[in-house]
């Protein structure tokens, strides 16, 4: 079979296994997050936390939930990071300097899972499996009760109540993150991933070398990261690691992963309005996006342009052979459409085009589909800024789910479509005028520009995946990026649980033969040309002086 | 009596309740449970693919390897240690072939400095190989993501043959048919991209007739 044939069955079997999950999974989602009844070991759970699992909280009771327990996530994984000389399974690792070990917290607190650490000689196999992992949970479900409350905004009328987060954050993980994450740890045990608590065993190879075997619960963590849109690799090589992601089976499960939620959330989503075609509409979007990325990133990668690249005869640096062309740039396009950041193949000896297009990506604000959660708020305030625009072309107030969006909801939707470029701009620019962090840049010219681009890209937008040619462990960088990944993930949380509360106060609006209807190809074509004009008028100037002169030159 | 803590303190505690009792299900249960059931139905994968010859354990089917000559000076971390004639050569690894320590060169897609190491290699290769520079596959000439790549491309292993039978005193046929052997092909016939795994060719190689 020829490499391009099998590219597309590639493709269409990975789509064929979304599509196939959209309607149970997203049903499966819906319903855990609306039904009232409780399973034995979650009443359980909530008499140890004392919890009243009945009782639901107002938005801002919800929201001072969710920051406590990202502040108390923070604290306890920035002590078991410094602690775990102490502990066991450390393997002896060094300790971690003060602002890596808060670089590491956050990251893996805010679902960004940036690394500025190498996961083999950085973390003993406590710390990954009690600690980063149990973030990996965590804060995806965070994610998912966020949406859950913007959600239930739309569908509850006259209320302050937008549900618990206690039960919403303890159902996600038990119901759904916990029992995806069992099966397919085990598939891929089953095709290679290792699953022990070895350290490093050292082998006398053929021609005399010692090369030395690395161990580690990998299996149980390498899901929870795709499935979770986290993406810190247990190696540093992520899962382009062989340990990590030993064939082009295990490739594909994993990128199934990342996509199987948030492809599915919109089915959730429509199914709580109570109208499924509004969850087709957005999902619309979101393949469309994903497909055009997918690819152009693919053409790109084909194509092999840039001078190093044209004498090897294929943009085959940082990939690799078991995967190829194919399978690198579908991971690619899907790990930086979500939030994910775990990569199979180095974005930074991407071409100029393909790597642009993976920083354009998350410049997207991660939404199509996005990351577990974070994806569809981001995509369902995009989709309150179109139908505000459509009104204003009209002269109507706009509606959406049948509640108006007066100012007051315009305005934390307009804070939350700011939040991100902001600290990326500034935090690139701030970069790019300090001489010192300059130098931080691997590669030089527009292309160690991108290295930065990125850089604040990722962390502002959750992703965590990196032009890892930079030097990002140093204390500025560490600082820097970290407020960029805590704010980048607070900030939007704050403004979409505010959203959620003026909702769902609303009395509810009849549509009329003059309401815009949201689930038509019209709002499609309407929500994509939306998002590409926000995106394309805040970023174009910082791509220009980025990937688009490299590829130009 | 005294007085009730304030909401936001106990929100605080009720939050650090939660990331206790998950981190007990998630954090030590699961992982051990998926242990446990790996280390039973697929110890041999969950191990790592441990590679033995001679009942010694020599590397894993999953990690590339280094196959050089030995340094003149084994303490000289200046010198360049020159790849052996006699096994088929891996893909160049940024960080070679180091098991703890995985990774890419990050080199960009016009850097000079790959611009140079791909020419160089070039050079090397088909001077090694005793082919035209041209003919050097791709995969040959650049450095993997992980740094541990097994795999090279059929093209690179058919390239190394004539060599390697050469120095072994093999029929290029008996060598030829070992690559064929460990050719591994796409999962399922399209998944992934097709490879010849250097640790177990080599090690087949260096098998007793």
């Amino acid at each position: 079979m020829g490499s391009t044939l099998a590219g597309w069955m590639q493709a269409l079997a990975l789509v064929g296994a979304l599509a196939l999950c959209y309607r149970p999974l997203g049903d499966y989602i819906a319903k855990l997050l609306t039904t009232s009844k409780h399973l034995r070991v979650e009443r359980g759970i909530y008499k140890v936390i004392g919890v009243d699992g009945d009782a639901d909280q107002r938005w801002s009771v919800y929201l001072r939930s969710v920051l406590a327990f990202s502040a108390v996530s923070v604290l306890f994984l920035y002590g078991l990071i410094r602690l775990q000389g102490y502990l066991l399974l450390n393997l002896g690792v060094p300790q971690m300097e003060g602002h890596q070990a808060w670089n590491t917290a956050i990251s893996f607190v805010a679902n960004t899972n940036w690394q500025s650490y190498a996961g083999e000689s950085a973390m003993g196999h406590l710390a990954q499996m009690a600690g980063l992992a149990v973030q990996n949970f965590v804060s995806a479900a965070v994610g998912i009760a966020v949406v859950a409350a913007l959600i239930r905004g739309f569908t509850r009328n006259r209320t302050d109540r937008v549900g618990n987060f206690w039960v919403d954050l303890v159902r996600i993980n038990i119901r759904l993150l916990l029992p995806l994450s069992i099966v397919f740890a085990l598939v891929l045990a089953a095709s290679g991933v290792i699953q022990n608590f070895h350290g490093f065993t050292e082998v006398t190879t053929l021609s005399g070398e010692v090369q030395k075997i690395p161990g580690g619960p990998v299996a149980s963590q390498e899901v929870i990261k795709l499935l979770g849109t986290n993406g810190g690799g247990f190696f540093n090589a992520n899962s382009a690691h062989p340990f990590e992601n030993p064939t082009g089976f295990s490739n594909l499960v994993e990128i199934f992963l990342i996509l199987v939620i948030p492809f599915a959330l919109p089915r959730a989503f429509g199914r709580m309005v109570g109208d499924n075609r509004q969850g087709y509409a957005i999902l619309a979007v979101m393949g469309l996006f994903w497909v055009a990325s997918t690819a152009l990133l693919t053409w790109a990668e084909a194509s092999h342009q840039g001078s190093a690249l044209q004498a090897a005869g294929a943009a085959m640096e940082g990939k690799e052979q078991r995967f190829g062309i194919a399978a690198s740039t579908l991971f690619a396009s899907s790990t930086t459409l979500t939030s994910t950041g775990a990569v199979n193949s180095f974005h930074d000896s991407y071409t100029p085009f393909g790597g642009g297009l993976t920083v354009f990506n998350m410049m997207l604000g991660e939404i199509a589909p996005g990351g577990v959660g974070s994806g569809l708020y981001g995509m369902l305030v995009l989709a309150i800024v179109a139908v505000f625009v459509a009104g204003l072309m009209v002269g109507r107030t706009p509606e959406y789910l049948g509640k108006k969006l007066g100012g007051r909801e315009m305005k934390f939707a307009s804070l939350y479509i700011l939040t991100t470029p902001t600290l990326v701009l500034v935090g690139t620019g701030v970069a790019m005028a300090l001489p010192g962090e300059r130098a931080g840049m691997l590669n030089s010219g527009a292309h160690g520009f991108s290295e930065v681009l990125y850089a604040f890209t990722s962390a502002a937008n959750n992703n965590g995946s990196a032009f890892g040619g930079i030097t990002v462990n140093t204390d500025w960088y560490d600082t820097a990026l970290g407020l960029a990944m805590i704010f980048g993930r607070l900030l939007p949380i704050v403004f979409v649980l505010a959203l959620a509360g003026s909702l769902a106060q609303q009395q509810p609006v009849p549509a009329t033969p003059g309401t815009l209807p949201t689930h038509k190809p019209l709002f499609v074509g309407l929500l994509s040309g939306v998002i590409l004009i926000v995106v394309g008028l805040t970023y174009f100037p910082a791509l220009a002086l980025g990937p688009l002169a490299e590829g130009l030159s | 009596m005294s007085k009730p803590l304030p909401a936001i303190v106990r929100t605080h505690f009720t939050a650090l309740r939660v990331l206790l009792v998950l981190t007990v299900i998630l954090g030590v249960a699961y992982p051990l449970l998926v242990t446990g059931i790996s280390q039973v139905a697929f110890s041999d994968k969950a191990n790592g693919s441990i590679v033995k010859s001679d009942g010694k354990e020599v590397g894993s089917s999953l990690l590339g390897q280094n196959y050089n000559l030995p340094k003149k000076n084994p303490d000289d971390k200046e010198e360049v240690a020159l790849p052996d004639p006699k096994w088929f050569q891996p893909r160049p690894a940024a960080n070679g072939y180091a098991g703890d320590n995985s990774g890419a060169s990050n080199l960009g897609p016009n850097s000079e400095d790959l611009r140079k190491n791909v020419d160089d290699r070039r050079k090397a290769v088909a001077a090694f190989d005793g082919v035209d520079p041209a003919s050097v596959p791709a995969d040959a000439l650049t450095a993997s993501g992980s740094g541990l790549d097994p795999h090279i491309s059929v093209a690179y292993a058919k390239e190394q043959v004539k060599r390697v039978a050469e120095t072994r005193k093999l029929s290029q046929d008996t060598v030829a048919k070992l690559v064929e052997k460990y050719t591994e092909g796409r999962s399922l016939g399209f998944l992934g991209q097709e490879g010849v795994n250097v640790v177990l060719l080599n090690k087949a190689l260096d098998a007793p007739k």
